[in-house]
This record gives C-alpha cells, structure tokens and sequence, in this order.
C-alpha cells in the first residue's frame, strides 16, 4: 500500500499526489515513470515521475482525470492508500551538457518537466521552457516552472494567457533568434509530433517521452510496441525516451486508441455508479 | 487392467467457460491406478523428475490407500505438487521411464500426483512451520516456479527468504500465462499461502535492478540472490503489419485475461478485445493456451498457424487434443508474411500467409520448413496472437555490473548455478531451463548449492 501525503487540485482536472514511496524515490530520476494500480479490480497505468523528494522518501504523480482509473485516483484523500506502485521504470532522461536546450511541453505533460529541467540546468545547460495549454485555467506549476527554466514562453489555444497560438510558433521564433542544441518535447502526441516536424527541418536533436498503453512496464508484454527508425522497439524498457525524428507517429497514434471504445465504456458505468451512489 | 483415463468435461460445454477442463481422479480411480505400479526394486521413473519425488513411495502409499502418508511424502520434496501434477510433461519425464510404458500405457504419475496433492489441500489443514532461524537473509528475484521452488527449500531450512516480485501478485508464469482452465488459480494460492506459512515472505511491485540494485540488496545485508526473474520479452517476426491493433503477443493476451482478469471486463477495469475470427501464431503451449482462451472469450473461428508440420509441434500431446476437441482449427506448414489492416484505423483484418514444406533436418533434428513460392493466400483475421517464443529481459542483467550474459542474454552459470558474480544464483528461464518443471529442478538444485555456498562463508 502506498499512501498518498499531499494532494493538489492543479486545474479543474488535473491533481497531484505526493505518496509515500521511500524504495522509488530513492533511485528515480528525471524522465522515468511508475505504473499504479489503484484497487483489486484496477488496470495497470503508467504515470511518469514529476517529482522525487529523497530525504522525506516521496515520490510526486501529476495526471490527468482522462479514464476510468485516473477520475478514480483523482477522488483519494490525503491519508488514502494506492494499491500498487511500481517503480522508478524505463531508462532516465540522458543528461549532459548540450548548451541550450529547449523544453516543449504541453497539456499534463507540463507537469513532467520540472525534473527534466532541473536535471539539465545542474549540469550547466541553458534551457528555455515553451509551455502549451488549452486555456490559462489548465496552465500548471508556472511559479515552479518559471524558477527553474533560464527562459518561459507560454502559449494557449484561446489566447488567455501569453501567445495565441501554439508552441511550435514559438519554437519557430526561437529557431530564428538563436542557435538551440537540442529539443525535448512532452505533451499530447500529436504536439510531439508537431515539434519533431518542424525541428526535423533545421537538424536539431529533438527527444520526445512517449506514452503508449502498457501493460506490466518490464518489457513482458509488447502493448507498448513502437517502431523507431524501422525497429520495433518497447517504451518501457527501450524508453520511454526516443529520438522524435525516428519515431513512427501514424502508428503510435494508431495505437493510442486501441481501447477506445473499451475506455468509454469504463468511464460511462464509473461515472453513472458515482452519480447514482451521490444521490442515496 | 489398463490406464485409467483423467476424466474431464464435455469439450463443447468447457469451451464457453474458464473452470478446469480435467475434474480429477476419484478415490477408486485412484486406487485402482496406483495399485497398477509395479513398486519395482530398481524404479525408473525417479530419474525423469526434476524435482526427486520420491515417486514408488508416495504411489506405494496411495494404493495401500493411504493419500495421508501419499501426501507427506510427495510434500516433502515438492512444495508445488498440485501445480505439477496439472502442468508438468510427465509423458516426456517421469512416466517416459516407466517399465509399464514398454508393453502397456506408463502409470498416470502425474494424475496421481495431481490427487494427493488436492487430497492433503482438502484434508489436511497446513500449519505455519516454525523452523529455528539461522538468522541469515536470503533474496529470490521472481516469484515464478524457480523462485517459489528455491524460496521453499531455503526458508524450510530456516534461512530467512524474500521473494522479490515486479508484479503485483506471485507465482509468475503460473499466473500471467498459464490459463485458469488448466490451473485454477485457488489452487495456486494455496500452494503459495503454504509456503508463506513455511516462512516465505514477499515483497511486490519490486523490479530488481531498477527498484533496488543486487548491490543494495547484498548492503542490505543479503547474503545469497537466488535470480529466477523468468523469460522476459516477447519475440515478433519483423513483419509487416505486425504492429497493427489487436495484433497480441501471447504474453500480453494471457496476462491480460490470465493477470488482469480481462474476461470480467468492465468489472475489472483491463480490456482485451474478443476477437471474432482469431488468428494464433506459435506451435507451443503458450499456443494452445492461447487458442483455448481465445475460444472461451467467444471466438466464431480460432485457427492456429505453424510453419511446420504438427507432427514438429513443441507442445504437450493432451493441449493438442484437448485444443482440437474444443474446436479450434490447426493450420501447419503455414508461415504468415504479412498483416493487412484497414486504411482508417490501423485495426488488422486479414493475414497474407504462405504454404510451407519440409525439407531437411535443422540444427534442432526437426526438418526445416520452406516456402512454396506463389502459394500465398490470405485469411480474414480481426485479432492476431503471436506466440513465438521469449527472449530474456534484459533490464536486471545490463543494469547490473559483472553480472555476465551469453549471447542470447541469458545468465552464464557454472555447475553450482552460481553467475559471474559470487553469492548470486540463477536458474529457471532466465538461466536456460524453459519449462515450469525445469525451472523448478533448478530452483531446487540452487537451494541446496546456496545453502552449501553459506556454509562456506561461516
């Protein structure tokens, strides 16, 4: 059982939990992720790590409330337990000193890049930080985001916050303005797609953490299966980080909606049982 | 008097449903078969078990009709018996050796074992063993047939014994892959709570290499790692198409029916999608428990691929039966080239394969398929379960320095079962032996190397 410490409504539907782990926070690292699994009736879901606290022994989850699993994890209280916890899985964010590194994120994506921007500023890189939401109200961590980035550029879908537009105008400005040595993207797969397009065009280096459906997280499985410059690879243990100009996106899109219909079907008796017990 | 049959039920009432196919012998059947033993003074059969059930006596004890003093002696040797006597290739061991084999039917070993050990489940309460501990820790990676097996030994000896487990419940392939129409999952954990109550201890949701290090476990104060993490990756053709929607490997197929409970969907929360017309690739066990499954969940056509011929099939002789009894069709010397999936939504639809011919024998002594040019055809398929085989996971083992592989990724080990790394063991899968039973036979020959290994350090 693992128990959930610190909770935070981020947006209206997105939270954080900080839980009790103290064996995964103490080999995690940035661009690494856990799989949950809230209940005895529960699914195996991968999260990514967005945030590790050694010394207390925590490890910190920020997701979306987009299924069945992820609205039910959303209604735990601090003092409530998880299940299961698996943890820290697939290989961590390759860090070195590249000189400015840019970092794209979007939507709950946002909330994976602290790590990743901190790891890379330890090491003495300039990273500037493009963040992309829908509207100001699902704009996460900005405080945390502006403090740890050299540079934030933010953009929303209805111009309520920052740049109307998306982040790719932005990243396209930058392209212009100077030299960047390399891209790291995080966020709903087509925006990965989008930046991996355009950086394709001027040869930067670009990383993107991918996402797709799994199953156990150790490489048993093969659900995770992503062709990679022609080669079937797996995201949880070959990844979940990839070269984006590599990647095979009508696939993994493809592959995204495997269970679609399944995954309504789920959240629809979820969301009637709730309503139905809200009312007695 | 000959070979008393395993009774089971009707293949087209057992189809539709995932509660055992065989039922078991009855008291009088299982007199009648153990008085069928010859008790010969020099026993055969001995030698083809793995795991030393010392096997005239526990028969000897059944047919004086006494299944309590049958079922001390067979838990004695093996703690899980009641997985044996279901899954083990006792045609291909024990009962290979068997002098009743040469003129008649071998005696049903394994059906006998499979009815002491359900015999004592109901009969006799286990009691948690308390052994004098010898206050020295011991860690077993992977809780499958290797782990469970070496984990019992050492703990009934009084070493202390953590099995460290990836997933979130025990037993392995025993619970992701083997299908609960030929395991029942009760019977599982019972096997497993009484190794618990013998002072096994588990700890899940643990991946050796990434959660802790084979170094934090020896500063943890370990002082022997028994790894028996299994098979790990599933192996794809490199087709084109392979990567189409609902196209499985087996591994994800089972786990998610076997582990997840995908069948009971949406009351447990994991999908699978209940194919119509079910294409399954592989010649194997994990084959025939694909396609059987594959049945259950309400399959209109099953068929099964293999590019040689059945007669090649790797797979036990009962699963083949049992498989064609409930309706699944056989395809041999068929090879797919390619997967075919609709333009709109990437879900796969029809598979282009090829007829195949035998030519000559290969490096395994089988002969070797080889295609007939232009012979390709194509058939309708709305899911694909690929059962090809396993190669090992190489997360604990490239995570894990001086731990040294051969080049399959396999763990090397010198006859004592020990690696490249002094104090840490490895046997089952990830070592080389590939059947439930074999891994077990390693499981056990480890324990006991351990124990004389922790000796050595006093």
């Amino acid at each position: 059982m693992y128990r959930v410490v610190l909770k935070q409504k981020l947006a209206s539907n997105i939270t954080s939990f900080w839980i009790e782990a103290p064996d995964i926070a103490r080999n995690a690292q940035a661009g690494q992720f856990l799989i949950f699994r809230l209940d005895d009736y529960g699914e195996r879901v991968p999260l990514t790590v967005a945030g590790i606290d050694r010394q207390k022994g925590l490890i910190r989850i920020i997701f979306q409330h987009a299924g069945k699993s992820t609205t039910a994890l959303s209604l735990l209280k601090e003092g409530d337990n998880i299940k299961d916890l698996l943890g820290p899985l697939g290989r961590p964010t390759e860090v070195e000193k590249f000189g400015t590194a840019c970092i794209v994120s979007g939507g709950v994506g946002t909330a994976e890049i602290l790590t990743v921007i901190e790891a890379l500023r330890i090491v003495g890189n300039k990273v500037i930080s493009i963040v992309g939401a829908r509207t100001k109200e699902l704009f996460l961590l900005e405080e945390d985001i502006r403090r740890a980035s050299s540079e934030l550029h933010i953009a929303t879908d209805d111009g309520s916050y920052g740049v109307k537009g998306l982040v790719t105008d932005i990243l396209k400005t930058l392209i212009a303005r100077e030299t960047i040595n390399i891209v790291y993207a995080i966020g709903p797969a087509p925006m990965m797609r989008a930046v991996a397009d355009l950086t394709k065009k001027h040869s930067i280096k670009t990383v993107v953490s991918l996402n797709p459906i799994m199953v156990d997280g150790t490489g048993m499985c093969g659900a995770c299966r992503v062709s990679v410059g022609g080669k079937t690879k797996f995201a949880c243990v070959d990844g979940p980080e990839f070269d984006a100009h590599q990647v095979n996106w009508d696939e993994l899109l493809s592959r995204l909606g495997t269970f679609r219909y399944q995954e309504k079907t789920s959240l629809d008796r979820f969301n009637i049982r709730r309503s139905a017990l809200c009312q007695e | 008097m000959s070979r008393i049959a395993m009774p089971q039920r009707e293949a087209e009432i057992r189809n539709k449903d995932f509660i055992e196919v065989n039922t078991g012998y009855t008291d009088e059947q299982a007199l009648a078969e153990a008085k069928r033993c010859l008790k010969c003074p020099k026993p055969m059969c001995v030698q083809g078990c793995p795991v030393e059930i010392e096997i005239p006596a526990f028969i000897g004890a059944l047919s004086d009709d006494n299944p309590f003093k049958a079922a001390k002696i067979l838990k004695g040797k093996n703690s899980l018996s009641a997985v044996c006597g279901r899954v083990c290739p006792q045609e291909k061991q024990c009962e290979k050796h068997c002098i009743l084999g040469k003129k008649d039917e071998p005696i049903a070993i394994g059906n006998l074992e499979r009815y002491t050990a359900d015999w004592a489940a109901e009969n006799i309460k286990e009691k948690n063993i308390s052994v004098e501990s010898k206050g020295i820790k011991v860690a077993v990676i992977g809780s499958g047939p290797a782990g469970l097996t070496c984990a019992g030994d050492l703990a009934k000896a009084g070493y202390e014994t953590v099995i460290y487990e990836s997933l979130h419940n025990s037993g392995g392939v025993l619970r992701y892959g083997i299908p609960e129409f030929r395991l029942p999952k009760s019977i599982l954990d019972y096997e497993i709570d009484a190794l618990k109550k013998a002072g096994v201890s588990f700890k899940f949701n643990t991946l050796i290499g990434r959660t802790i290090t084979i170094d934090e476990l020896f500063k943890d104060n370990y002082k022997a790692i028994f790894i028996g993490s299994g098979a790990g990756l599933p192996t794809f053709m490199g087709i084109e198409g392979e990567n189409l929607k609902n196209i499985y490997s087996a591994n994800e197929f089972l786990s998610r029916v076997n582990l997840m409970r995908a069948a009971d969907f949406p009351e447990y929360d994991t999908p699978v999608y209940k194919g119509s017309n079910v294409i399954v690739v592989g010649g194997g066990n994990t084959a025939m428990d694909s396609v059987r499954t594959a049945k259950r969940l309400g399959a209109d056509t099953v068929t099964l691929v293999y590019p040689r011929s059945e007669a090649e099939m790797p797979d036990r002789l009962e699963e083949k039966i049992h498989a064609k009894e409930e309706g699944v069709q056989f395809m041999p010397l068929t090879n797919p080239i390619r997967f075919i999936g609709d333009d709109k939504h990437y879900f796969v639809t029809q598979v282009e394969c090829l007829k195949m011919e035998l030519g000559e024998p290969d490096a395994s002594g089988r002969r070797k398929p080889q295609e007939i040019a232009g012979s390709n055809f194509t058939i309708e398929a709305d899911c694909v379960i690929l059962a090809l085989g396993l190669n090992p996971n190489p997360v604990l083992t490239s995570l894990t320095k001086g731990l040294k592989t051969n080049e399959r990724g396999r763990i090397i080990i010198d006859d004592n079962l020990m690696s490249s790394i002094p104090g840490v063991f490895a046997g089952g899968d990830i070592a080389g032996g590939s059947t439930v039973i074999e891994a077990m036979g390693m499981g056990k020959q480890a324990a006991r190397k351990i124990m004389d290994y922790l000796n050595t350090l006093k």
